[in-house]
């Protein structure tokens, strides 16, 4: 048996920090890049990429980028619809998928069993094999709005939203958190006399802090980050939101320095706001994993 | 809970209502037209009524055929040997109107392979680049769920020691996690630009100018691994915390009883970590399958599928085919085969790790 003196222990915990630090530089280094990059001309940054100098703030900086980003699309259009696409079905979301789950625990009514098993079974089925026919769908569908019946859903904002506000995986979230909240709680208030409105407002929401965090940021990334879908779905570039309005950086004559200013804009928002709620994103992703 | 006052027909379908709604119309209801319309000629916008054609939709995209073809001989009877090889008539003049065989009417030669003699067996396929686009999905998918699911847990548990600062770098790993993969994609193509890319000069400098630029993603032999080396990057993180959360499961008495018992840190693994961990491990394995098999962003931002189809892929060519060519049912037949694949694997992918009793 070895005795570990304090020097070998110095540098066993030295190697494990340096093993960290080289393992943070790799997830790192493109979004520095990145950054840096947006800040400096075309010219400048593709010379800078040879060497330490593409990842500091060095050279001719500038916010030039980013005002070109602006005048090559309509940047602002595009981020004012991804966020209220995400926002809208954010919220209706957790409205109508906390309601389901309320239904399917702690209500008792003929066919819960039958149609949470439903549910459930469409978790096995990829976006990717529905997204076809559901263009079709979506091409046909009505809507009564203030001009009257119109066919055709595709280039709006409910063509972006409504297909994806119910899921199975949030529904199947809320269910497993309801389920190890104390029943005897509602149980009591219907005795007693309180509604079915009542308990879920007055009772269960005011206890679902944490799942209704966790189901709004898995929600929130997936609708911000939604590629296929409104690719497909919106020619009109007033409807669409900034993932695919990056179509029209790298078209022809890729200017780097434009790409990498409107990739910073629609990036680090979203950055700032993950590190800012650190552990809810984590522990969200960490809840979609505790399945039986 | 089967006390009378929470009965309630009535509040039940009312608020589950609106989702089972939304997901019948949405999921359910697309992935049925999906099935139907396989069996049609649907486009997205045409003048002539929809038909029922039958399987004719699979036919074209999975016939396949072998063919044996021999050696052009002179009017000797020898095979004509071309620099000392045997010279074979072309494919084309085979499968073309061929009186003998006129099955093989409009299909091309996938690939072949010598049958030992001076024959050669060509494997003909009436689709060739959506048989390339399956073998690249599998080809995706079978590197990216070890190599992920691996990378994942070695990270989950370097991150799982108690250490000042741990959670920075757990943040740090978890970073890409929320970018978009299209954003990651552009990224990337920078960095493995062919000529001033990152990578390049990385790894020129580290060579001394020994390893010359290589177009990562223009060269048909690494096209494909450069894109599976950064989707792995950009996901890794997200299984990390999968694992970790699986990790923080396992009671720490058993912990503390193997070091008591002196085992070594193979031991603890190997009789503690991992027995821990099999839940946890056959959910990611089906995960991170699920993801992989629905490959598109980056090949739709980085190559398109080319150089040379290497890095066609199922989900892509659906897309390509139900939107881009507006065949809705090519599009649809390609999503049911898709989904066919994907639901026979996590089947299978049960079946192999179920609870042995």
């Amino acid at each position: 048996m070895a005795l570990i003196s304090p020097d070998n222990r110095g540098l066993r915990l030295a190697t494990r920090y340096a093993v960290l630090v080289l393992i943070a530089v790799i997830f790192i280094f493109p979004l520095v890049f990145m950054l840096m990059s947006s800040l400096k001309p075309d010219q400048q940054l593709l010379l800078d990429s040879g060497s330490l100098r593409a990842f500091m703030p060095v050279g001719d900086i500038s916010l030039e980028n980013y005002s070109a980003a602006f005048r090559r699309a309509p940047v602002a259009t595009f981020i004012f619809n991804s966020v209220l696409v995400t926002g809208i079905t954010v919220v209706l979301s957790l409205a109508i998928c906390s309601a389901a789950g309320f239904a399917f625990v702690f209500v008792n009514w003929k066919g819960r069993g039958v149609m949470l098993s439903i549910l459930l079974a469409t978790l096995i089925i990829p976006f990717e094999t529905t997204a076809i026919p559901l263009l079709l769908l979506a091409s046909k569908l009505p809507w009564i709005g203030l001009d009257g019946i119109t066919w055709g859903w595709l280039n709006s904002y409910r063509v972006q939203i409504v297909p994806f506000i119910a899921d199975g995986l949030t529904i199947y979230l809320f269910v497993q958190y309801f389920k190890d909240l104390p029943h005897e709680l509602v149980e009591a208030a219907r005795v007693e006399g309180a509604s079915w409105p009542q308990i879920y407002r007055k009772i269960v929401m005011p206890l679902s802090g944490p799942i209704l965090a966790t189901a709004a940021i898995l929600k929130f990334l997936v609708m911000y980050n939604q590629y296929l879908w409104p690719l497909m779905v919106t020619q009109e570039e007033g409807y669409r939101p900034v993932m695919v309005g990056l179509q029209y950086f790298f078209q022809l004559n890729v200017a780097w320095g434009e790409v990498m200013a409107y990739l910073s804009m629609i990036t680090v928002p979203v950055l700032a706001f993950y590190l800012y709620l650190q552990k809810a994103f984590i522990a969200s992703i960490a809840s979609t994993g505790v399945k039986g | 809970m089967a006390s009378r006052f929470t009965v309630s027909n009535r509040t039940g379908w009312l608020m589950a209502g609106p989702a089972v709604l939304l997901i019948a119309g949405f999921v359910i209801l697309p992935f049925l037209l999906a099935v139907g319309l396989s069996f049609t000629n649907q486009r997205l916008v045409s003048p002539n009524p929809t038909e029922f054609v039958g399987l004719a939709n699979y036919n074209q995209l999975l016939d396949l055929a072998l063919l044996t073809v021999e050696p052009l001989k002179d009017d000797a009877g020898q095979t004509v040997l071309k620099d000392g090889v045997p010279e074979y008539p072309p494919i084309r003049s085979l499968t073309r109107n061929n009186p003998d065989r006129p099955d093989l009417n409009g299909m091309r030669e996938w690939f072949s392979f010598s049958s030992g003699g001076d024959a050669r067996l060509v494997v003909l396929a009436r689709d060739v680049v959506f048989m390339k686009a399956i073998v690249n999905t599998f080809t995706f998918v079978i590197v990216v769920a070890p190599v992920q699911a691996g990378l994942a847990l070695c990270l989950a548990l370097l991150i799982n020691q108690r250490l000042k600062g741990i959670n920075i770098f757990r943040a740090i790993y978890f970073m890409p996690v929320v970018v978009s993969i299209v954003v990651v994609s552009l990224l990337w193509r920078l960095i493995y630009d062919g000529q001033s890319g990152l990578l390049n000069n990385l790894l020129g400098t580290l060579s001394f100018g020994m390893i010359p630029p290589i177009d990562w993603l223009g060269n048909p032999s690494t096209a494909l691994g450069s894109i599976i080396a950064m989707s792995i990057w950009q996901a890794v993180g997200f299984h990390m915390v999968i694992w970790l959360s699986g990790l923080q499961t396992i009671s720490p008495t058993l912990y503390e009883a193997a070091a008591i018992e002196g085992a070594s840190k193979w031991q603890v693994f190997r009789y503690i970590t991992w027995p821990g961990l099999r839940n946890t491990a056959v959910l990611i394995l089906i995960v991170i399958t699920m993801q992989a098999f629905g490959l598109f962003a980056q090949i739709d931002v980085m190559t398109n599928g080319g150089p040379l189809d290497s890095t066609h892929t199922i989900v892509f060519q659906a897309i390509e085919r139900g939107y881009g060519k507006q065949d809705i049912s090519g599009g649809s037949t390609i999503s049911v085969i898709l989904f066919v694949i994907v639901l026979s694997i996590s089947l299978i992918q049960r079946w192999l790790t179920r609870e042995k009793s």
